[in-house]
């Protein structure tokens, strides 16, 4: 038994909008994995909802025909995983949402809410920023797209501004194509966990595959939003895919993460396994990317 | 004893399993009448203090408050917790400190008003709109700053917040160690708090009903439960009833008295409605009971040749902030030390001491997981001192056939521990993997381990052990079987099916058990807990079984002529020995008795058997771990338990309770640990979020082998088996990680945080 005060279910995403605007103080609710488990803390307990979890339209991933890959923002987890254009283009975002929570939560929880709720633990947030993914959002003044790494602003809060829900995430051709990335989520167990931190990485390599001309390196839970490594970055690019240059890139992302101190983690603990993280989930990237090291 | 075609020893299906499969088995919440009031209960936000005043105000005028109780509205009838039967000399009774809510506030979450409301929803308003001010005291989270003076002050009656010492004295301690040539080992040991994680949390439900008060109950003890609830109201516990259905679990927890008394008397106080408290899962986390936290300190000096000359033992046993199961825990741990490894020189002593945290209790184990972490990591150590093989170093020196414990008078039948060790070491390969692991370099590294456990059957000498049974015949020549013992998912039913079966004679799928107990019917029972279910109720079930069956032969001889020495019941028929021949069927028997004009009569039986044995359970793990160096991780990657519990009733109800056992191990040792916040007493992960239970992917395939020998002392030749599989997988897992990586561990859980510690002072990482 939830503690709400009521709930309104949008038909479409206008309609969503404009209940939003008519209720300014409700709560967006999509699968409701993270919304349901605040109300019932108490958090959120007494809240106006608007539930878009109706809105069929927001479900499945399409190529459009510039190659931009759309994920509608209520496709669950398991879908993502299983969807064979996220199996063909980006792999790495099916693994990596693979890995959330239990069979159950990757059912229902979507990955337009993964990425609203602003935390930066999240499975899909740090290799959306991997991707350098573009949120797509719909609200009163129409669509407006932003890049991902604007989309968080601190902990907790991201760019939704009145009466806006989240309808797509877009991966442009350029992003993706010519590279292979990996995932590692770091946790205390092997499932129903979320992420003491968590790696994405994806490379492009030259031709011969000697090179990396491009290298993308994302945390999460390496600061309090996630982010990209863009020192280690730089320091990757035009590189030869070495063993030694590996570890060189990965002895740089601590000019770049940020983590705290805090009860689950010590900030040593988890500095040093940014850098295990980097190098491992780089040198899988390799491979996958037809690279030998 | 064995019938020659009996179901004891066969893997009959559990009685119980189409109904919980079918989701159609009705557990507490499901009984409960849908109109029931529902309680919530206010926890203190401060670890010690005293509440000077609750503000109802506001949360009276939420729609749906029916009624607000706050700690100054109970009752001052101090009661005790712990899931020991009663004993009738005060000495020996279980420390009554609980009151159903306290102004005196002894840790952060402790129970000081309740709420009554017609739903979910207004409860949770309510307890969240009451305000309580309260006056602050300085608290203390560990032991050993409990134990100095000046440290804050739990109890008035226990003086640096020691609830008990007791020591052991055999031979002389001091002058042993003054034996030239002697190698002296020392450690340090730690285990954690952590809690049960039973799937059902602790829920009851209370109303009124001819001026009794019921309570049907989540809980291993319904008969205890009633004795305390009436200790609690201050009312005759006759007046009392307890009922419980099927449970999700206890593991231990539910072996204590948590909120039902609470549940009884709010239904008191808004006329007798039915009220349900359910306890919701950080509540049971930070409020019901935990497994105590024991720091152990273990001092060995052996010689050359590998014997012990002199060993010392100290614990000092977090009891949190009330006393609960007290010291039973900490003393069985010690009791233990010097049966395990036999020496003539031992000085031990155990303190247990509260501190402003939840309360420690029952766990499975009991104690012994904590001491064998403790005592078999110490083990490894010696050995690796001696440089010796740590196997063949407790071939030498582990209990030896023929033992006898001076306290309780259990034996050790047979060569137990050696024989279950050299079980597993052929099973497991152990071997072999010793050899290829001897020497490795590299990131990932792999290595094997192993452990042996102490373990003994039910509460005997210490406490009563009893158990009582009913069997009634029906028409059909089946019976209803009914003990105070309880299933608690272990399959407990299904085992005293199959004994009540092979005693009366009938088949097993003819014996109905009764399962659920409720106090008013069930015979007398203490419960679930100790290991003690397959045993100790073994005993009526086979005395009240063959009662029964005397007046089966009985009514036989009246019926057919026959003489009572030439008759048998064998597969629900009356069998004429001499000839084999079927005489009648026991329905045949059953309905003629039942309906008989002449000589009419109910076929039942009852009896009470007071046990005055205990028996020994022993066994050891073998396991391999694969530890990841520079990601800080230890991970299981095969696992080994071995036992010998007797003989087996239910082979395969026998394997899945080792398992679940060695899940726990695997979690006790790898990931689960509750943290409180040092500057508040605030428990930090009391969620199965953060709090990291293993799952079972955190596991490999659990593997369980058997020696069964036959427990001379059991009707049955069973002995325990529910609480020992979780004993030894921690320090197996510890010693595997030693062999991989060099790096000896004291403490649990291994988790990534101290891999990291103790890598970087090894300079591996």
């Amino acid at each position: 038994m939830y503690d709400m005060k009521a709930l309104y279910e949008a038909e479409s995403v206008q309609d969503a909008v404009r209940l939003l605007e008519e209720h300014p103080e409700a709560q967006i609710i999509a699968g409701g994995s993270d919304v349901l488990v605040q109300m019932r803390e108490g958090k959120r307990a007494g809240v106006e909802l608007v539930s878009i979890y109706g809105l069929d339209e927001l479900r499945g991933v399409k190529l459009e025909e510039d190659g931009t890959l759309r994920i509608g923002s209520l496709t669950s987890f398991s879908h993502i995983t299983k969807d064979p254009l996220i199996q063909k283009y980006i792999n790495v975002l099916g693994e990596a949402v693979d890995m959330v929570g239990g069979p159950q939560i990757r059912n229902i929880g979507t990955i337009g809410g993964n990425t609203c709720n602003g935390v930066t633990s999240a499975d899909s947030a740090s290799t959306l920023h991997a991707w350098d993914a573009v949120i797509e959002l719909t609200g009163p003044q129409g669509v407006r797209l932003t890049p991902i790494k604007d989309f968080y602003i601190k902990a907790g809060k991201v760019d939704l501004r009145p009466a806006e829900i989240q309808t797509g995430i877009l991966i442009r051709k350029e992003s993706y194509e010519g590279y292979a990335g990996h995932y590692i989520k770091y946790a205390m167990r092997n499932a129903m966990d979320i992420a003491t931190l968590g790696c994405s990485v994806n490379v492009k390599l030259s031709a011969d595959k000697k090179v990396f001309e491009d290298v993308r390196i994302a945390y999460g839970v390496a600061g309090p939003v996630p982010m990209r490594a863009v020192h280690a970055e730089e320091a990757g690019r035009g590189l030869e895919v070495t063993d030694g240059n590996i570890e060189k890139i990965g002895d740089t992302v601590l000019e770049d993460v940020t983590p705290r101190d805090s009860w689950r983690a010590s900030k040593a603990f988890r500095e040093h396994i940014s850098k295990v993280l980097c190098k491992r989930a780089l040198r899988e990237a390799v491979l996958r990317a037809g690279g030998a090291v | 004893m064995k019938e020659k075609n009996g179901v004891i020893g066969k893997s009959v299906k559990r009685v119980d399993a189409f109904e919980k499969v079918t989701g159609r088995a009705k557990y507490t919440d499901d009984l409960c009448d849908r109109n029931a009031y529902v309680a919530k209960v206010l926890h203190s936000t401060i670890a010690h203090g005293y509440v000077k005043s609750i503000d109802t105000a506001e949360a009276e005028k939420i729609p749906g408050v029916v009624r607000i109780v706050t700690c100054f509205d109970v009752p001052k009838n101090y009661f005790p917790t712990a899931g020991h039967p009663w004993s009738t000399e005060p000495a020996h009774q279980d420390v009554a400190d609980r009151l159903l809510l306290t102004d005196h506030v002894r840790y952060y979450g402790d129970d000081v008003a309740a709420v009554v409301a017609e739903n979910e929803v207004a409860a949770a308003q309510a307890v969240r709109a009451l305000k309580v001010e309260y006056e602050e005291l300085p608290f203390v989270l560990d032991v050993h700053k409990a134990m100095e003076d000046g440290a804050p002050q739990l109890h008035e009656k226990y003086p640096n917040n020691i609830l008990a010492h007791t020591s052991i004295r055999n031979g002389d301690y001091e002058n042993a160690i003054k034996e030239p040539g002697l190698k002296k080992v020392e450690g340090w040991y730690q285990t954690p708090t952590v809690q049960h994680c039973h799937i059902e949390n602790p829920v009851c439900y209370a109303y009124m009903e001819q001026g009794r008060v019921v309570v049907v109950s989540s809980t291993q003890i319904p008969h205890i439960c009633r004795r305390v609830v009436g200790q609690a109201l201050g009312i005759p516990w006759g007046q009392v009833r307890i009922i419980k259905p099927y449970i999700g679990g206890g593991f231990g927890n539910k072996q204590d008295v948590l909120y039902e008394p609470l549940c009884a008397y709010l239904s008191t106080v808004v006329g007798g409605r039915t009220v349900k408290l359910e306890i919701p899962r950080e509540e049971t986390f930070s409020s019901t009971r935990v497994r105590h936290a024991i720091h152990f300190h273990i001092v060995s000096y052996v010689r050359e040749d590998g014997t012990y000359a002199a060993r010392k033992f100290e614990s000092f046993s977090d009891q949190g902030a009330y006393a609960s199961h007290g010291h039973s825990i900490a003393a069985k741990g010690m009791g233990c030390f010097p049966q395990l490894y036999p020496c003539p020189n031992i000085e031990a002593d155990t303190y247990t001491v509260f501190t402003n945290k939840a309360a420690s209790g029952a766990m499975r184990g009991y104690g012994i997981p904590q001491a064998m972490f403790a005592m078999e990591s110490h083990t490894d150590d010696v050995a690796r001192a001696l440089g010796v093989s740590p196997y063949e170093f407790r071939m030498k020196n582990v209990m030896p056939k023929g033992f006898t414990d001076g306290f309780s008078k259990n034996v050790n039948y047979y060569d137990t521990f050696r024989e279950c060790m050299e079980k597993g070491r052929k099973e497991f390969g152990y071997d072999k993997r010793l050899e290829k692991y001897a020497h490795q370099t590299g990131e990932i590294r792999r290595g094997v381990g192993m452990a042996v456990f102490w373990y003994n059957t039910g509460v005997w000498p210490i406490s009563l052990e009893t158990s009582a049974c009913r069997m009634v015949l029906n028409q059909d020549g089946s019976i209803q079987v009914q003990v105070g013992e309880t299933e608690i998912g272990q399959g407990a039913d299904t085992a005293f099916a199959q004994m009540a079966a092979d005693t009366v004679g009938i088949p097993f799928e003819m014996v109905h058990v009764v399962s659920t107990q409720d106090t008013d019917i069930t015979p007398f029972g203490t419960g679930a807990y100790a290991s003690r279910q397959t045993y100790m109720a073994g005993f009526s079930i086979r005395q009240t079984g063959e009662l029964l069956k005397a007046k089966i032969i009985e009514t036989a001889c009246e019926l057919t002529r026959q003489m009572k020495e030439n008759l048998d019941v064998v597969d629900g028929n009356i069998v004429r020995t001499t000839d084999g021949d079927i005489l009648m069927s026991l329905g045949e028997l059953a309905t003629e008795k039942l309906y008989s004009l002449t000589n009419n009569g109910h076929l039942t039986a009852e009896s009470s058997y007071q046990i005055k044995n205990n028996a020994y359970s022993f066994g050891c793990t073998f396991v391999e771990v694969e530890v990841d160096i520079p990601g800080c991780r230890a991970q299981v990657t095969d696992i080994l338990n071995v036992h010998d519990c007797g003989q087996l009733i239910n082979p395969a109800l026998a394997e899945a309770q080792v398992h679940g056992g060695m899940s726990m191990g695997i979690g006790y040792a790898l990931s689960e640990k509750l943290l409180y916040d040092e500057r508040t007493g605030r428990p930090l992960n009391n969620n199965l979020l953060d709090y990291k239970l293993s799952t079972f992917m955190d596991h490999p395939d659990l593997q369980a082998s058997f020696i069964e020998n036959y427990e001379p002392t059991s009707a049955y030749g069973t002995k325990a088996l529910g609480e020992p599989p979780t004993c030894s997988p921690a320090p197996a897992i510890r010693n595997a990680i030693l062999q991989a990586t060099g790096v000896a561990l004291n403490e649990i859980p291994m988790r990534p945080h101290l891999l990291f510690d103790e890598f970087k002072k090894a300079e591996l990482i």
